[in-house]
């Protein structure tokens, strides 16, 4: 089993802190785990992204180029990362933030509104856990408990408050995808 | 004590610490001022000294000042800043002091940027500074092993009285992967008699000083230092294979590119080609033994770095032309990916056309 997940967003998103949780989950289930961010100078203002990767045995390459599933959190990085996708992989996109159709036909796409239904729970920031949520959902690649557990480890002392409101965001981005997914199948 | 999600840059302060490192003299540049910042607040709890220089000439040579008194030190920079720690560290070659010297580099030449690079390869192995020195240089490829070689580096340093050299690319330093600290005490303090902490009136004084005014004695300690490399040349080469028992074309890569060219090879040999990996851990000195094993059957080499083309004149000179040795390389911060080294050895297995630029 190998994973390879790239999270591309605006810096303050959210974006370093949804993959590094990823990574804490998988660390946590026994898995080998590698998390590496782009550090440029894009990072100010621009587009921010981390690879992720997952594995059964020890890691090889940290860095991808045509990972299984993207997650974009912005317009700029829909563009980006859109023809990436191996093909057959998983495209997920903050459609509150780009909202345009992929033009793949040899991935599945996932349209999620999450700033929006972030900004409903009372923090937009969250959008990234709608997103996580949305993912585990499609693809569970780590359990929902890992990932609540790392949260605890995750968040600094003085944001621990904030635990209950990602867990929630979490839970709305996977029942969102679930209703939708049924939708359309 | 547990697996813990470390930054590359944290793992190797971390395992300074942990290898008994007491004292860190420097200045932050990107990619590798997380090891800076770690320092600067681990190490006081450690009860040990951190000290942010105005300089990297200034931290190099309280890195010298330190050592002079036996002290465990280091220091840590990255391409730009670690040029300005030249003439110390030929200083502190000279003058045989044990200090460990990190370089996270990144793209250059000149101030270039902050991306992964390899292109500091010559400036860390053929010496760097001025004068006839080597320094022992080693890579480490993932996060896991920074631990182990941090504490061999502290452990080299004393055991021949030398400046390490440990050296990573802006990758290695920023990148998080589990790590676990074995539960080891630091590094043995060896016994120094050189150290200048003061005679207090008994025994000679002592000098620690890289100046010999007189050429003839100056020579003897030049024959004394070659002594000192030939024997670490002996005792302290390390690397890694990988597949390489049956191979006909061996890739030979280091740190992190070597992890990305484990996916190449892998893939290659799903495709019939029989790859292999070399992976020299100690870049000085230059590790002879698994070329000596292959070369005389080997149907090619291709070395891989982030660099125009600099460790491939090692590999050049240890297959002692008894093989091809094609070269593919990436500069300016570019990694090379998965894909483009596969590429590049189904052209050396095809025997075709390969670009010896690589570029």
């Amino acid at each position: 089993m190998m994973e390879e997940i790239i999270i591309a967003g605006f810096g303050g998103q959210g974006v370093m802190s949804m993959g590094q949780l990823l990574a804490y989950a998988g660390m946590a289930e026994g898995k080998f785990v590698s998390w590496l961010p782009s550090y440029g100078p894009e990072q100010r203002g621009g587009t921010a992204n981390c690879t992720v990767v997952l594995s059964k045995e020890p890691i090889g390459s940290p860095l991808v180029s045509n990972p299984a599933t993207a997650i974009v959190m912005n317009a700029p990085s829909f563009d980006k990362f859109e023809p990436k996708v191996k093909p057959g992989g998983l495209l997920i996109v903050n459609t509150s933030m780009a909202d345009r159709k992929s033009m793949r036909t040899d991935i599945h796409t996932i349209y999620i509104k999450a700033t929006d239904m972030a900004g409903r729970l009372g923090s937009p920031k969250s959008a990234n856990m709608v997103l996580l949520g949305a993912l585990l959902a499609y693809l569970p690649i780590v359990s929902e408990e890992a990932i609540i557990q790392s949260l605890e480890k995750v968040l600094s002392p003085g944001k621990q408050h904030l635990l209950k409101l990602n867990e929630e965001a979490l839970k709305l981005g996977k029942s969102h995808l679930i209703s939708s997914e049924t939708a359309r199948s | 004590m547990g697996k813990l999600l470390m930054k590359g840059n944290e793992v190797i302060a971390e395992a300074a610490v942990h290898a008994g490192c007491k004292y860190f003299f420097g200045y932050p540049i990107t990619p590798q001022s997380e090891l800076v910042a770690y320092m600067a607040r681990r190490l006081p709890e450690a009860g040990g000294l951190f000290l942010q220089a105005e300089s990297e000439i200034a931290a190099i040579n309280m890195v010298y000042g330190a050592a002079g008194t036996g002290v465990r030190v280091m220091t840590s920079s990255s391409s730009p800043g670690f040029s300005l720690k030249q003439e110390g560290i030929s200083y502190l070659a000279g003058a045989e002091l044990p200090a460990l010297i990190v370089n996270i580099a990144r793209g250059g030449p000149g101030l270039g940027n902050i991306q992964p690079a390899q292109s500091d390869y010559f400036q860390v192995t053929k010496g760097g500074g001025h004068g006839d020195y080597n320094i022992p240089v080693l890579a480490p490829a993932t996060l896991q092993e920074i631990i182990d070689l941090i504490r061999e580096a502290f452990e080299i340093a004393d055991r021949y009285r030398t400046p390490v050299i440990l050296l990573g690319d802006g990758m290695l330093g920023q990148m998080m992967e589990a790590v676990e600290f074995p539960e080891k005490p630091a590094v043995k303090e060896t016994h120094k008699e050189w150290t200048t902490t003061g005679t207090r009136g008994d025994g000679a004084p002592r000098v620690i000083t890289s100046l010999d005014l007189n050429a003839e004695s100056l020579e003897q300690r030049n024959e004394h230092l070659q002594r000192k490399f030939a024997s670490i040349r002996q005792n302290e080469a390390r690397f890694e294979t990988l597949y390489c028992e049956d191979a006909d074309y061996f890739v030979v890569a280091y740190g992190t590119v070597a992890r990305i060219a484990v996916n190449a090879v892998k893939k290659a040999r799903k495709d019939g080609v029989k790859a292999g990996l070399i992976r020299p851990i100690t870049l000085w000195p230059f590790p002879l033994q698994p070329f000596i094993d292959t070369r005389d059957r080997a149907k090619g080499y291709l070395a891989v770095e982030m660099s125009a083309g600099q460790m491939v004149d090692d590999v050049r000179l240890s297959v002692n032309g008894r093989a091809a040795v094609s070269f593919f390389g990436r500069t300016g911060g570019v990694v090379p990916t998965q894909e483009e080294i596969y590429e590049q050895l189904i052209i050396t297995a095809g025997g075709g056309d390969v670009n010896e630029n690589g570029i």
